[in-house]
């Protein structure tokens, strides 16, 4: 980062405020709408202080009900504005699944484009804060699968205003899912002006010639603890941070398995039809005359997130991650 | 309290075409000939979508018959820049709204160019997911309120949508938010094949509104100028910054659910016959004409002309298109450019295996 940008130091959830806060300034057509939101700053206060900034017509605190507040968001962003819509938990989003998948993504196509919806959908999502039930899911790719959406999921701060920015500009629904279990992991420089990072690209943690390593949100911290282990055993990683899941950013996934010829992608989702498997797909499409050993997957287990006593032995450590390592290159 | 005392059923012409004694200024000969004018039009077009299905020229259809008084009474109480929010059986009113023809009975052949409105109406695609369209009625005309302009929305669905809850989900968003939106529920006795005391045990549906503290009335469906009168009212309120109403159009659908359903499975159409005999909505206007001395048949002659004429016209227009352009299926998922979409179109395209 260049001397000459004025930064601040900031957590991935002061990240989120500091870009909503950006966008209200900016465009006078976004709106904050959700649970909470209003007065109480939000559960995680991603919208503190907003409400005193920009007041009840543009922080708005909505009746609880999910399928309500984006179903009737979905008429603000059809009618001029670009709602920024919190749900509290990912867990909590499924009340308002039918809104998104027959309606949001469909508008532009079923009008050919002559109504659109630049909505923004935001969610906490995974494991590892001792939460309650259904607090903890990590459902992406039941969201990937819609067609009509873009699936954006920031790993640190810096990343999460700019793609948080980008994710309000963008002319169609976006999901914006935030690792919950690093909302606060620390602080990090983030720009104090507005900035934007585009949407479908992926961002590379650490370079190395062995393996290359895809994860996203809080997993991608896991991986790289892991990668630097096997760096201490001469094993070098690549390690991807994927930041949007659809679409996927496919040039640097082939690149770097081009590179490797060795492949692992760890996700906290359950394994059958994660996200993972598309990540398996391009390398097929793109690669597979490169690989020199099968594609690995370190994942949650195809069971419910259990409670928290047992989140741990859920989610994919670096442990885990670390035997990958070592069977892909074994192999 | 006894809720049919409460909504009592509002009614400015009877059955036989008289007038029931209530004053109401939109009575008038010119008004009714101008109503008989587009539920003629809107009854000759669903028996004609109805005739193209089973000829195999469009695909399963959803006939309103019977529900013209209500959904031309409803759509003429608006004007443009007001945003109407259809089912899949609400045509007439959005053909009385301004709806191209030609894209309605398109959207019926399976072509998504029938679902994008004439520029400057803003009228949705008829909505599958029932009363999911509530809430977009409600959002859009929330936009509306904070651009502080004084249109409004006005969102059709039937009497099953109220057991769903983006239909509670509706009313109370727009109730807490005193947002100027009219919902207009058409009551015709049946979901599909489930009749009304298994959808609901609440004597009306008007009496729903009381949940949100908004106002809900009770109309008599089949009687054009009381559902006009009472979407004026409701209109003028949600204009003048008074927020929601819940309107109630008891009507009955003569025929099936879609033409894919024999409603005599589930219900005695002996009922439909009596109703077509005693109730309906057109010869209730022709009688009150008569009555009134102003009946002229050879003018309800050229009514019926003009009226096949115009749909003869929309289906040669219609038929001019026999499927959609398969660029239409890539081109409007996303605003940007999304590979996956874009490489998929290629395919499609120029890669030979997927388009013959």
């Amino acid at each position: 980062m260049s001397t000459a940008v004025n930064t601040k130091k900031l957590t991935i959830v002061q990240a989120i405020t500091d870009a909503l806060k950006e966008m209200l300034e900016e465009d006078e057509s976004v709106l904050v709408l959700g649970e909470d939101v209003g007065k109480n700053g939000g559960v995680f206060r991603a919208t503190d202080g907003l409400y005193d900034l920009f007041g009840d017509d543009r922080v708005i605190d909505t009746p609880l009900a999910e399928s309500g507040l984006i179903g009737s968001s979905i008429g603000l962003a059809m009618n001029g504005f670009r709602p920024v819509v919190e749900i509290q938990f990912l867990g909590f989003i499924y009340p308002g699944f039918n809104q998104l998948i027959t309606h949001a993504t469909r508008i532009r196509t079923r009008t050919q484009s002559r109504y659109t919806v630049p909505l923004t959908i935001r969610a906490p999502y995974g494991s590892g804060v001792r939460a309650p039930e259904i607090h903890s899911d990590s459902t992406e790719a039941l969201f990937t699968h819609i067609p009509g959406l873009k699936v954006v999921i920031p790993s640190n701060p810096y990343d999460a205003k700019g793609l948080l920015i980008s994710s309000i500009k963008d002319p169609d629904p976006v999901l914006f899912l935030e690792p919950m279990r690093i909302y606060r992991a620390g602080k990090e420089d983030v720009p104090s002006e507005s900035y934007s990072i585009p949407l479908g690209k992926a961002s590379r943690k650490r370079t190395g010639d062995d393996v290359s390593i895809f994860a996203w949100g809080a997993m991608v911290r896991v991986a790289e603890k892991a990668a630097e282990e096997a760096s201490e055993n001469g094993i070098e990683c690549d390690v991807i941070d994927l930041r949007t899941l659809y679409p996927l950013d496919k040039e640097v996934i082939a690149e770097s398995v081009q590179r490797t010829g060795r492949a692992i992608i760890v996700h906290e989702a359950p394994s059958t039809g994660g996200v993972s498997n598309d990540v398996m797909e391009i390398i097929n499409d793109t690669s597979f005359l490169y690989m020199r050993a099968p594609i690995k997957k370190v994942t949650g287990y195809d069971t419910p997130v259990p409670l928290f006593t047992l989140e741990d032995d859920y989610a994919p450590d670096s442990k885990k991650i670390y035997r990958a390592i070592e069977e892909v290159t074994r192999f | 309290m006894d809720m049919n005392e409460k909504f009592p059923i509002v009614q400015l012409l009877s059955g036989d075409g008289r007038r029931t004694g209530a004053v109401c200024e939109h009575v008038t000969i010119e008004r009714a000939k101008l109503f008989y004018e587009h539920m003629v039009f809107s009854r000759l077009f669903d028996q004609k979508a109805v005739n193209l299905q089973r000829q195999g020229r469009i695909g399963t259809y959803a006939p309103f018959e019977g529900q013209e008084a209500s959904q031309i009474g409803s759509a003429l109480a608006m004007e443009d820049g007001d945003w109407m929010f259809p089912t899949y059986r609400d045509h007439a009113a959005t053909a009385a709204f301004g709806h191209s023809l030609k894209n309605i009975f398109l959207y019926w052949k399976g072509c998504i160019e029938g679902c994008v409105p004439p520029e400057g109406k803003h009228i949705f695609p008829p909505s599958v997911p029932i009363a999911s369209q509530i809430l977009h009625a409600t959002g859009t005309a929330w936009a509306e309120q904070k651009k502080g302009s004084d249109r409004v929305s006005l969102v059709y669905f039937g009497d099953g949508a109220t057991s769903e809850g983006d239909f509670h989900e509706g009313l109370n968003f727009a109730s807490v938010f005193n947002i100027p939106v009219v919902f207009f529920n058409q009551n015709n006795g049946y979901a599909i094949s489930v009749p009304l005391e298994r959808q609901m045990k609440t004597k009306t549906i008007a009496q729903k509104s009381l949940a949100y503290d908004i106002p809900g009335v009770r109309v008599d469906g089949n009687d054009v100028f009381a559902v006009y009168d009472e979407t004026m009212k409701a209109i003028n309120r949600a204009r003048n910054g008074n927020g929601p109403t819940l309107i109630e159009a008891v009507t009955w659908r003569y025929g099936a659910h879609t033409t894919t359903d024999e409603p005599s499975k589930y219900r005695d159409q002996a009922e439909s016959k009596r109703r077509r005999e005693s109730d309906d909505p057109i010869t209730r206007l022709e009688r009150f004409l008569e009555i009134e001395g102003a009946w002229d048949s050879s003018w309800a002659e050229q009514v019926n002309e003009e009226a096949e004429q115009k749909l003869n016209e929309a289906v040669i227009e219609m038929e001019k298109t026999v499927k959609s352009d398969e660029a239409l299926m890539f081109d409007h998922v996303f605003g940007t450019d999304v590979w996956p979409v874009q490489e998929q179109k290629h395919r499609f395209f120029y890669e030979g295996s997927e388009k013959g």
